[in-house]
């Protein structure tokens, strides 16, 4: 009669049903995108729309060159306005995807006429990528377990607070771009994985491609997905979609990665590489294993296998002797100085000073967690559970995506940053599991309310006898097993108007059924505890993450004070010097030098050339005729250096100044730690060593300080200082700014005489220890 | 009226006494020609107090030759000429010193020729057919000259105060004789380092009088120079770029972009904080700290920034008639330091746009909003909407023009902007100007509706691209193979509902179990077996067909077994709940106890139960696919 009518009408309304879930899923991901790109812009709205930071501004700059000189310039530019006079190959050196996707970006925009500068464009790149990752963070856990979960990992990505602080907008730095291009190109390889398909073979290794352009990190990758593919081949999931998801990526990716400048032949040189090699030998000698087995008898395949087992193992240790004597040949064993200290967190401090120097290589502290992924550290274990149960080869990639990355981010803290994707992805399922059982276990045990629904739904004849099976339902309830039946029965008429919900009813059957009660405490501490995320990340957001560290406000009773003193110094550089001079301060101010006030400078925060950066901690650690000497070796006609003693800043120069003496030691033996140790204690004041008190940074940073207050206060080392009265002979104040921050010091010409002797060091009083400080710069571990 | 004059680059003179060669030159000469007139009295006031020297002078000529004369010729050394920046002569006519009723007299420029050399002439056009005979006629001239204070010396330290030096004649230049005459020099502080002592010459506080002298000669030149002290802000904007973009939306926005100078001495030495913060104003006394900005009335979004971002140091506040910005540089200003940086605000457009004879014009002042500054190269580009035509200008004084395109949001032919060039330019020339074209208002919805089409265009292909069907070869066995595909899953649907729809059938009956079990109505019961059964019969009826296509489709051959499973077991599902069904019924029929009853359809319920658990499977493992 009927039934052709009723099964096509079913039919519409499960493919309604469907539409209407994806256009909800739609409208969620594009709120997704809306919060992970507006949660970012209080940096913006509470200081102002500029550049943050330090390496920022360098990928600002290179931008700019970008933009206005085109891209052939931009390959071949020798930038002779930084590590004077030396100079360095922009363009080889550089990790290009962050300032081609912005230039891109720019020049796209200008191209349908609306102008945006480049400064603008740059500032809102971190944010339009962070919503484009929370979208590839969907996508990858969609692909591991099902939608929801993808939404809840987006939206937890979306405003992760790890995730916010390298993507504020204005922090325009290599993780902004790459977090994005990592995360796809894992699910790239998810699904290809999943689907076997080479098409989404390609877009990975294109994918890869993204990422190798953009970040340093890549190597993670290369390196993580070897180990899933050798994971799944040791616990015998070999399939022929695995030989499909990994040998085009090893081939493609390797070839393409080869043609960014700063890789080139590094893809198939270094030790990073090596494992994806070694898996792409192994999952070939799998793959025709496996063919093999397919051909041939049992019997005849157990005979093989002794033959090339025996023959084969002969050649594999001559193969692999020869691998060991080749790495070992070279002095790093060739791995990178950064990766080596990845693989033993003591290595930089032993032999680095320049990487162990930087605050974000520190291993982080507990406290650090829980503020940069908050609850998602509790989430995470029921994540792991969540995909043991059942294990599938896309669930045991994030199993061991989670694994390294937990030890990666233990060992250096700028890499929780990779941790947080994975962080997400786990609570993401975990929150999404847990709420599945919760509301399943509600809706299974309110008949009434989905007999209601089913009525309204349904609609048709069967109304009549749903409502009275409600009846029998409630009344068998007491004799019958209490349990199974109802789940049964309500089951049996969701299907019916329905015909089909759109998730398998048998895991429900399979699923235990949660009291009532327990399941809306459950909820509702689910709730709370997203909220209390919620909460703390826009409280991140909004305070903790969005300075732009140029600019520092501070806030007293009579309002809010800013100090704006770093611009106010470069402004002043750029203004009133001449276009060549020289200026010379530590590393950490390279960047912003060059970027904002267009003047060479000695060393910047691509400290590639350790030798130039110790001759300028030499510089400063020296007296002053010394150090004169040297700067003006160099060329330099300006020292800038940053002192915070006077309205307490504290990663100021004095501060990071240890470091200069450690590193210009190493290179120049006559600077020794020690001199400059009063026992073991770092200290400016009266007990401080006269090497300490006679050197550059010294002078420089307290010349004339006790004048301000007569005592010579310092409120950063809360002490007063050692050396009050002292005149500079060599050296003459330019400029400090307002608040003293900043202070400019000019070298003075040579005399036509020399006078005499100048005074030199004589104490020697030794000591070591470490009052380690430096400042925030951002710097990349991978380069 | 104001000056018409030359546009040549203001290079500043070194700090030199080159009168020789031009006193020399006046005394030689004299020519007839002009001597009908005289100045029966000329009063000067210069005014020093701030770094842009006006000199007001007041002239009362009359005419003593036969004819009438219709203009009076001013001259300037060209050392001073250079600088000149703005020229206006005003007559008062009556005796009456009435500022009101003046009336403006129009100046030329004056084609030197037969002046003595290094002289440059303006010509005053009297009114109404000029000077008769013997009549006379007051009026002022008031000029104002950029850079005539020269520092010296030229290089001064933190601590010093900044000295000026000013070069004037104490005779008022001129190619008529002066009968009566005085000059009075005003200056900032009565602290003068040293000025030329004349004859009859006074100082009063800050003033220094020259006069009066009485019947000069043509041509009299007495340089005088007064050096004193000045701290007034030394404010030059070596170039001054302002942007005005019309929107018909209703804001006329203005960017202004300087690029400013210390003018005064330079500073040389250390700049010490420490100094300038204890005493900043001895320590830092020539430096200046801030600038003023007067804003029209209205004036909103206001920002000040450079190129390394915005500055914070800035106040606004405003009343109906005005609105003030008082701007700090990032650092002070010492002599020599330079800095960049761009004012913007956006004003009301029914403020400055204004419609005559079908045309619009913009009415908009030209100079600078900053107080007393220099402007060395002024050039203001007004930007009007896309789609304006017919664009004419109207400027008070001589500018130099010219045409651009600026391609702004989403322009299409872009907008044309009036581009107007002005050198030497002080805050008297702070005047109206006008920009007159033609737009259509229609074209103000251009863009908006190029924004709606395209994402309409975008929504369209979306919707396109979904419903149409991409794939390249339609015969290709893979494209068929997915067709066929498609037809067994819907198939595979059809059947899955049928087998729940025979579930649907089972439960009810189940359900009649049961309420024969409460109410023991056989009857009712046994009608719905019968109902039941009918249905199921349909049900397999309609299987049938839906199998026999599996049967037929090689698509199908994976999944058939399965399905045929499903519809065997849920057939035999069928037999043994109708067998239980009927024993049950007989069983109360024959008044049996429910124990009893349950003990014989024990067995059966157990298969049943099987039977159902499997049909579920089967039905599960049917709907993963």
């Amino acid at each position: 009669m009927a039934a052709p009518e009723a099964s096509t009408a079913a039919a519409a309304t499960t493919s309604l049903r469907y539409a209407f879930g994806g256009v909800l899923s739609f409208f969620i991901l594009l709120l997704i995108g809306v919060l992970a790109f507006s949660i970012r812009l209080f940096s913006v709205i509470k200081y102002e729309s500029v550049i943050h930071e330090f390496d920022p501004y360098f990928n600002y700059r290179v931008t700019q060159f970008l933009t206005k000189n085109g891209i052939y310039d931009f390959w071949n530019w020798f930038d002779d306005r930084t590590w004077y006079p030396l100079g360095r190959v922009i363009g080889g050196t550089v990790y290009p995807g962050l300032t081609l996707t912005a230039g891109t970006l720019w020049w796209f925009l200008n191209s349908l006429n609306i102008p945006l500068s480049v400064e603008t464009v740059c500032v809102f790149t971190a944010p339009i990528f962070s919503a484009f990752a929370s979208w590839a963070t969907y996508l990858l856990t969609k692909e591991v377990k099902g939608a929801g979960a993808g939404l809840t990992a987006a939206a937890l990505l979306a405003m992760v607070p790890s995730y916010i602080s390298r993507s504020v907008a204005g922090s325009y730095d290599n993780e902004a771009v790459a977090i994005f291009a990592l995360i796809f190109t894992f699910f790239l390889y998810i699904k290809t994985l999943n689907t076997g398909s080479l098409f989404y073979a390609t877009l990975n290794a294109i994918s890869y491609f993204y990422m190798v352009c953009s970040w340093g990190g890549y190597t993670f990758i290369i390196n993580l997905i070897p180990m899933h593919v050798l994971l799944c081949i040791v616990t015998g999931r070999y399939s022929s979609r695995l030989y499909i998801a990994y040998a085009p990526l090893v081939v493609l990716g390797t070839l393409l990665a080869a043609l960014v400048p700063v890789v080139g032949f590094n893809a198939v040189m270094t030790s990073e590489h090596f494992a994806s090699f070694l898996v792409f030998i192994i999952i070939h000698v799998v793959a025709l294993v496996y063919y093999i087995k397919g051909i041939l008898s049992p019997k005849m395949f157990k005979l093989a296998v002794t033959l090339v087992l025996s023959a084969g193992l002969i050649v594999c240790f001559a193969v692999v002797a020869i691998l060991i004597a080749l790495v070992a040949s070279s002095p790093t064993k060739g791995w990178s100085g950064r990766s080596l200290s990845l693989l033993d967190p003591t290595y930089a401090s032993k032999y680095i000073p320049i990487i162990a120097s930087v605050s974000e290589h520190q291993p982080p502290t507990w406290p650090s967690y829980f503020m940069d992924i908050n609850v998602l550290a509790f989430l995470v274990p029921a994540g792991i559970i969540a995909c043991f149960l059942p294990l599938s080869d896309a669930s045991s990639f994030v199993v061991l995506y989670i694994v390294t990355s937990v030890y990666f981010s233990g060992v250096m803290v700028r890499l929780m940053l990779v941790l947080a994707p994975a962080a997400c992805i786990m609570s993401g399922i975990a929150l999404s599991e847990a709420f599945d059982t919760l509301t399943r276990s509600i809706k299974f045990q309110l008949p009434g309310i989905s007999g209601g629904n089913s009525e309204a739904n349904a609609g048709d004849a069967s109304s009549a006898s749903a409502s009275a099976q409600n009846d029998v339902i409630k009344a068998d309830k007491t004799e019958e097993t209490a349990k199974e039946r109802p789940s049964r029965k309500s089951k049996k008429k969701e299907k019916e108007p329905v015909e089909r919900p759109p998730r398998n009813p048998r895991n429900a059957k399979k699923l235990l059924v949660l009291p009532f009660e327990a399941s809306i405490v459950g909820i509702f501490l689910l709730v709370l505890l997203g909220a209390f995320y919620v909460v703390h990340c826009v409280w991140a957001a909004a305070e903790a993450y969005s300075a732009p560290s140029i600019v520092l406000t501070s806030h007293s009773h009579d309002g809010l004070h800013v100090f704006d003193d770093f611009r106010e110094a470069y402004a002043w550089l750029s203004h009133n010097t001449e276009v060549d001079d020289k200026v010379a301060s530590w590393w950490d101010y390279g960047y912003q030098t060059t970027a904002m006030a267009n003047r060479t400078v000695i060393v910047d925060n691509n400290t590639w050339n350790n030798t130039h950066i110790a001759t300028v901690g030499t510089a400063m650690s020296s007296p002053e005729k010394a150090a004169w000497e040297i700067f003006s070796s160099l060329d330099v006609k300006y020292v800038l250096v940053v002192f915070g003693g006077l309205v307490g800043y504290p990663s100021d120069d004095i501060n990071k100044f240890l470091w200069m003496v450690r590193i210009g030691g190493g290179v120049f033996p006559h600077i020794k730690e020690p001199d400059y140790l009063r026992d073991g204690q770092y200290r400016i004041d009266s007990e401080a060593t006269p090497t300490m008190l006679n050197c550059l940074m010294y002078k420089l940073s307290y010349y004339r300080f006790v004048e301000t207050d007569g005592k010579a206060f310092d409120r950063v080392r809360r002490t007063e200082i050692g050396k009050k009265h002292f005149k500079l002979t060599h050296f003459e104040e330019v400029f400090t700014t307002h608040h003293w921050m900043v202070r400019l010091y000019k070298l003075k010409p040579p005399k036509n005489r020399l006078r005499g002797k100048t005074k030199k060091s004589k104490a020697k009083t030794s000591s070591a220890s470490s009052s380690k400080r430096s400042g925030k710069i951002t710097r990349n571990p991978w380069q | 009226m104001p000056v018409r004059e030359t546009i040549d680059s203001s290079s500043r003179t070194k700090m030199g006494f080159r009168f020789d060669l031009l006193v020399l030159a006046v005394a030689l000469l004299s020519t007839p020609a002009l001597s009908d007139l005289v100045l029966t009295r000329v009063d000067r006031r210069v005014d020093l107090t701030s770094h842009i020297v006006r000199i007001v002078s007041t002239l009362k000529v009359e005419n003593t030759g036969k004819d009438s004369v219709s203009e009076v010729l001013l001259v300037f050394p060209e050392r001073q000429a250079k600088n000149l920046a703005y020229l206006m002569a005003a007559s008062s006519p009556g005796k009456g010193k009435a500022k009101a009723s003046a009336v403006n007299l129009p100046v030329e420029n004056f084609n030197s020729e037969g002046l003595p050399p290094a002289l440059v002439a303006y010509s005053v056009s009297l009114p109404e057919g000029g000077l008769g005979k013997g009549a006379s006629l007051t009026f002022d001239v008031s000029a104002v000259f950029t850079h005539s204070l020269l520092p010296f010396p030229e290089k001064i330290t933190q601590a010093d105060t900044q000295l000026l030096v000013f070069e004037e004649s104490a005779y008022f230049l001129s190619p008529y004789a002066v009968k009566v005459q005085s000059l009075t020099v005003k200056l900032p502080h009565p602290r003068v380092e040293s000025y030329t002592k004349l004859e009859n010459t006074k100082v009063q506080g800050s003033e220094i009088k020259y006069g009066p002298y009485e019947n000069l000669a043509p041509f009299s030149y007495s340089p005088i120079v007064v050096h004193f002290e000045s701290n007034q802000p030394f404010v030059v904007a070596r170039e001054l770029v302002r942007e005005i973009e019309v929107s018909h939306w209703g804001n006329v926005q203005v960017t202004e972009n300087y690029n400013l100078v210390h003018g005064g001495s330079q500073i040389k030495g250390e700049f010490s904080r420490l100094d300038y913060q204890a005493r900043p104003h001895i320590r830092g006394a020539s430096a200046f700290k801030n600038l003023v900005a007067k804003l029209p009335p209205r004036a909103h979004s206001v920002y000040y920034r450079d190129a390394i971002g915005n500055i914070s140091t800035s106040h606004l506040w405003g009343d109906s008639r005005k609105t003030e910005l008082e701007i700090e540089p990032r650092y002070p200003m010492f002599g020599g330091w330079r800095t960049a940086f761009t004012i913007g605000y956006g004003l009301p457009l029914q403020d400055f746009l204004f419609e005559l004879d079908g045309k619009r014009f913009l009415n908009i002042t030209f100079g600078s909003p900053i107080n007393e500054i220099i402007i060395d190269t002024l050039i203001v580009k007004v930007v009007l909407p896309e789609g304006s035509r017919d664009i004419s200008v109207s400027a008070p004084f001589p500018v130099k023009q010219w045409q651009e395109t600026k391609f702004s949001h989403l322009d299409v032919i872009g907008r044309p902007v009036i581009a107007l060039e002005k050198s030497k330019v002080v805050p008297e020339l702070d005047q109206y100007f006008q920009v007159y074209y033609k737009f259509n208002s229609i074209s103000m919805f251009r863009e908006p509706m190029m924004l709606i089409s395209g994402f309409f265009l975008l929504f369209v292909a979306c919707i396109v691209y979904v419903h149409a069907d991409l794939s390249i070869s339609k015969s290709s066995a893979s494209y068929l193979a997915k067709l066929q595909w498609e037809e067994v899953q819907s198939v595979i649907q059809q059947v899955d509902n049928l087998v729940n729809r025979c579930l649907m059938v089972h439960d009810k009956l189940d359900a009649s179990l049961r309420d024969l079990s409460r109410m023991g109505d056989v009857q009712a019961c046994k009608a719905a077996r019968k109902h039941a059964d009918g249905l199921l019969k349909e049900l397999s009826k309609e299987l049938k067909p839906l199998l026999s296509f599996l049967q037929n489709s090689p698509q199908a051959a994976q999944i058939l077994p399965k399905v045929e499973e499903l519809v065997v077991k849920e057939r035999e599902l069928q037999d043994k709940l109708m067998v239980k069904h009927t024993t049950v019924v007989d069983c109360y029929e024959k008044k049996l106890s429910g124990r009893e009853i349950e003990n014989r359809i024990a067995s059966q319920q157990n298969k049943i139960t099987a039977l159902r658990q499997e049909v579920d499977d089967l039905l599960d493992f049917i709907d993963e696919l």
